[in-house]
């Protein structure tokens, strides 16, 4: 498969991979833009369960992957969404995209250990390692994550992984406000709690999650309970986090402080959203608006339906770097 | 303006050092073999004067090596030849500690330990915890990505660094990242982390802080074998575990530490394995059943808990003063840092020991033995005929190994000077290529910490290896 990919990207003026296109906005390109549809490539490479580690072509959908780790009683930490939608490794990775279970133990770019990848002009490249521990080399696993398949094409990645709680107890917790949500939530993440996963809502309603052996989880929320005196403690089933699964929504890094202002422009606006990892990621529907909040906030936000993946504010890429990857600037720009 | 008249324009004379003297401190870090004397040393005590100066050695075309503590384990902060030596110590601050968004804004002098210390009283901490954290500063934690005795578990330094302000090496000041868990884009911040000082000179470090958990349970088992600890560990993996620390030192090692801190570790025992599970009481108490039962069938001679946090530090003294500690066994030494998979310890342990019968010299090891970074440890004379150039060629057929089971020839301390030689072993020539245009796209002049990482250039002498400075004193340790 790789010779066949070489070729047809030597042979190409303009490419973008492209896995199972779950996240339309990030190939909406060109007509002349070649797709160069990594879906053929799939499977496990290898997986060392006593290791901790597996490697996996890009792909591979997440499920395949979940299943095969779960047999072993592993999982993501990370927590990928849109694996119910049939994403791939490296779809997600190329998107930069985490789950409200990253909360715990960090985000895809903390698992990554090693990528295989392309690069336009054909040249096939290695970087990171395949142990959990490495610190040989330039960081490219890590460059490579949220690239959006314009610096590199992925084609094979190395995971750290990690076993998989015995159990999760969900619950809600109603605070009245978002901003005595927002508050809760800070409350809690610094807390000795080890929450698994914290999302919350305009409405002031949290929802979080705690991870565990048998028999611990119910002792532990209701430690919790009496710690947040203030708000309602309601032990719900874990299928709430399931609409995060599916979820299209713009993904937009936030911090704390800037959650109230934010909101209050989205609630103008009429857009609805939800506050994930804590206070630190917004999920907000897509609204014609949204673009020109999010300039007004300097937040940059990933878009993964529509016409484009950028809105607001993009980090710029220095242009010598992106030369590198890129030197005939074959990749389509954002 | 020359050079030089140009630098005290920038710098009073007490924070442009040019003596010999003076010079003299600023010729090695934690690798003492390598001494080169640099050109001049300034201490810039502001961002700014950093950048000016940086802006000034592209300009004159002059290389400069960003330092701090000068901790380094793989050479990385060896001046160069005739370049300026860009102390960052006085540039320490804090610049904000925020315990509600769980981060801190540091200058890249501030020492490792200062953050925790800082964070200590919201329940927070900064999780990469090099032995060195007493002295070593987080620009260079991040320049390295160091490392630590929890990285199975929380990572390395990359990690945990949410954002940087940097000057880049052709004189470009840029923000990567912020303060957001999250991020779009290429993870510029990322790449950064552990590019050995080849892009630029950090200015400000935005870390993410951490709850510290709310209980410890740590166990001490001894074993007849290294090996039979390391199956310990493999259990402890298999049950579904995921502890905070496994550590396990050898024969040599303990007897050193014990001899040094007086510890308390097993007496006859070949071997100690450290576990250490932390979180929740409730989970804490229910792992702490499995682990004795593991611990019970896993063959040990015997074993003890903690008692109380202060048994619990006389734990960690012991381990974390290894290194020191063995130093005084023998007058020179050489670390080496190497990982292999985790299953494949014990065969890499037995190796490394027929290794060192072949070569005549002592090895001890003390390694992290949840994610398989080993750390041998060549004990030679220096003086002895011979004895330098057969620990360094034992020294490289234990990286050699390492690459071959499929690990790497650096865990935590960075290629450096030391391990460039192996960098073609790791990667192949097209890799190394793209890695030499990706520093150019950073440093089109290559004065940034020239000589690092990649294998050509010239080599400074190596000199008999030593004691620092600082780990005769016992302040530094090499881990």
């Amino acid at each position: 498969m790789i010779p066949a990919l070489q070729d047809l990207l030597r042979q190409s003026r303009r490419v973008l991979p492209t896995g199972a296109r779950t996240k339309p906005a990030l190939t909406a390109v060109p007509e002349d833009v070649v797709l160069v549809d990594l879906t053929a490539h799939r499977g496990i490479v290898e997986y060392e369960p006593g290791e901790f580690t597996f490697t996996a072509r890009a792909g591979t959908p997440l499920r395949e992957i979940q299943e095969a780790l779960a047999a072993h009683g592993q999982y993501l930490p990370w927590d990928p969404p849109l694996a119910a939608a049939g994403a791939t490794l490296g779809g997600t990775v190329a998107a930069g995209l985490n789950g409200p279970g990253r909360l715990r133990f960090g985000g895809l770019r903390d698992f990554i250990l090693g990528v295989e990848f392309l690069l336009p002009d054909g040249s096939l490249h290695h970087g990171g390692g395949k142990v959990v521990k490495n610190a040989a080399g330039f960081d490219y696993p890590k460059l490579l994550a949220g690239s959006l398949g314009r610096l590199a094409i992925l084609t094979e990645l190395t995971f750290k992984v990690f076993p998989a709680p015995q159990s999760r107890l969900s619950a809600t917790l109603a605070a009245g406000s978002l901003a005595a949500a927002l508050d809760l939530a800070c409350r809690l993440a610094r807390s000795v709690h080890d929450l698994d996963a914290l999302d919350f809502f305009p409405d002031g309603r949290l929802l979080i999650r705690l991870a565990g052996d048998e028999g611990t989880l119910q002792p532990r929320l209701d430690r919790l309970r009496r710690e947040a005196a203030s708000a309602a403690v309601e032990a719900v089933s874990g299928t709430e986090w399931d609409a995060l699964q599916l979820l299209k929504w713009v993904k937009v890094p936030v911090t704390a402080g800037v959650i109230p202002a934010l909101d209050a422009d989205l609630a103008k606006a009429g857009l609805d959203r939800r506050y994930s990892v804590a206070g630190n990621l917004a999920w907000i529907a897509p609204g014609p608006v949204l673009g020109e909040i999010l300039h007004r906030h300097a937040l940059p936000g990933l878009a993964l339906e529509g016409p484009s993946p950028c809105l607001g504010p993009w980090p710029a890429v220095p242009e010598r770097l992106r030369a590198v990857f890129d030197a005939e600037g074959k990749f389509p720009g954002v | 303006m020359s050079f030089l008249s140009a630098l005290k324009s920038l710098y009073p004379p007490d924070r442009l050092l040019l003596a010999p003297a003076e010079l003299s401190a600023y010729e090695s870090d934690g690798v003492t073999a390598f001494a080169v004397r640099p050109r001049a040393v300034v201490l810039p005590v502001t961002a700014d004067e950093v950048v000016e100066t940086v802006r000034l050695c592209v300009r004159e075309g002059v290389p400069f090596t960003a330092r701090g503590s000068g901790t380094s384990l793989s050479g990385g902060s060896v001046p160069v030849e005739n370049g300026l030596v860009i102390s960052l110590n006085q540039l320490n601050r804090i610049l904000k500690l925020d315990p509600v968004a769980r981060v801190a804004v540091v200058e890249p002098g501030c020492i490792n330990l200062a953050v925790t210390k800082a964070a200590h009283p919201y329940g927070l901490h900064f999780a990469p915890d090099p032995s060195s954290q007493q002295i070593c500063t987080i620009g260079g934690n991040v320049a390295f990505n160091s490392g630590g005795a929890h990285c199975l578990k929380y990572g390395m330094t990359a990690n945990h660094i949410l954002g940087l302000k940097v000057v880049l090496a052709d004189g470009q000041v840029l923000d990567w990242g912020g303060e957001s868990l999250e991020m779009v884009g290429p993870d510029l911040t990322g790449l950064f982390c552990g590019s050995e000082g080849l892009f630029g000179i950090a200015l400000e470090v935005t870390l993410r802080l951490i709850p510290r958990a709310e209980v410890f349970h740590t166990l001490l088992a001894g074993y007849d074998s290294p090996e039979r600890a390391g199956e310990a560990v493999s259990a402890v993996i298999a049950e579904g575990m995921l502890p905070g620390a496994l550590e396990i030192m050898d024969r040599l090692a303990i007897d050193a530490a014990e001899a040094a801190v007086h510890c308390g570790y097993p007496k006859d025992a070949a071997s100690v394995l450290i576990v250490e599970l932390e979180g929740p009481a409730e989970q804490v108490e229910s792992e702490k059943r499995k682990l004795a039962e593991i611990i019970a069938r896993s063959g040990s001679l015997e074993h003890r808990v903690a008692r109380d946090a202060d048994d619990r530090l006389m734990i960690w003294k012991g381990r974390k003063s290894a290194f020191s500690a063995v130093g005084r066994l023998s007058p020179d030494f050489i670390v080496q840092d190497g990982v292999v998979p985790r299953s494949r310890l014990g065969e890499a342990l037995r190796r490394i020991g027929e290794l060192s019968r072949q070569h005549g010299l002592r090895c001890a090891n003390v390694f992290h033995a949840g994610d398989g970074n080993l750390h041998p440890l060549i004990l030679y004379d220096g003086r002895a005929e011979g004895e330098l150039e057969r620990a360094e060629e034992l020294a490289g057929e234990i990286l050699t190994m390492c690459i071959e089971m499929g690990g790497s020839i650096t865990g935590e301390h960075g290629v450096g000077l030391e391990k460039r030689a192996f960098m073609p072993q790791l990667f192949a020539p097209a890799d190394m290529e793209l890695m030499k245009r990706t520093r150019r796209a950073f440093d089109p002049n290559e004065i940034a910490n020239p000589g690092k990482m990649f294998p050509e250039g010239e080599a400074p002498s190596l000199r008999l290896y030593g004691l620092h400075p600082l780990e005769k004193q016992g302040i530094l340790s090499r881990e």
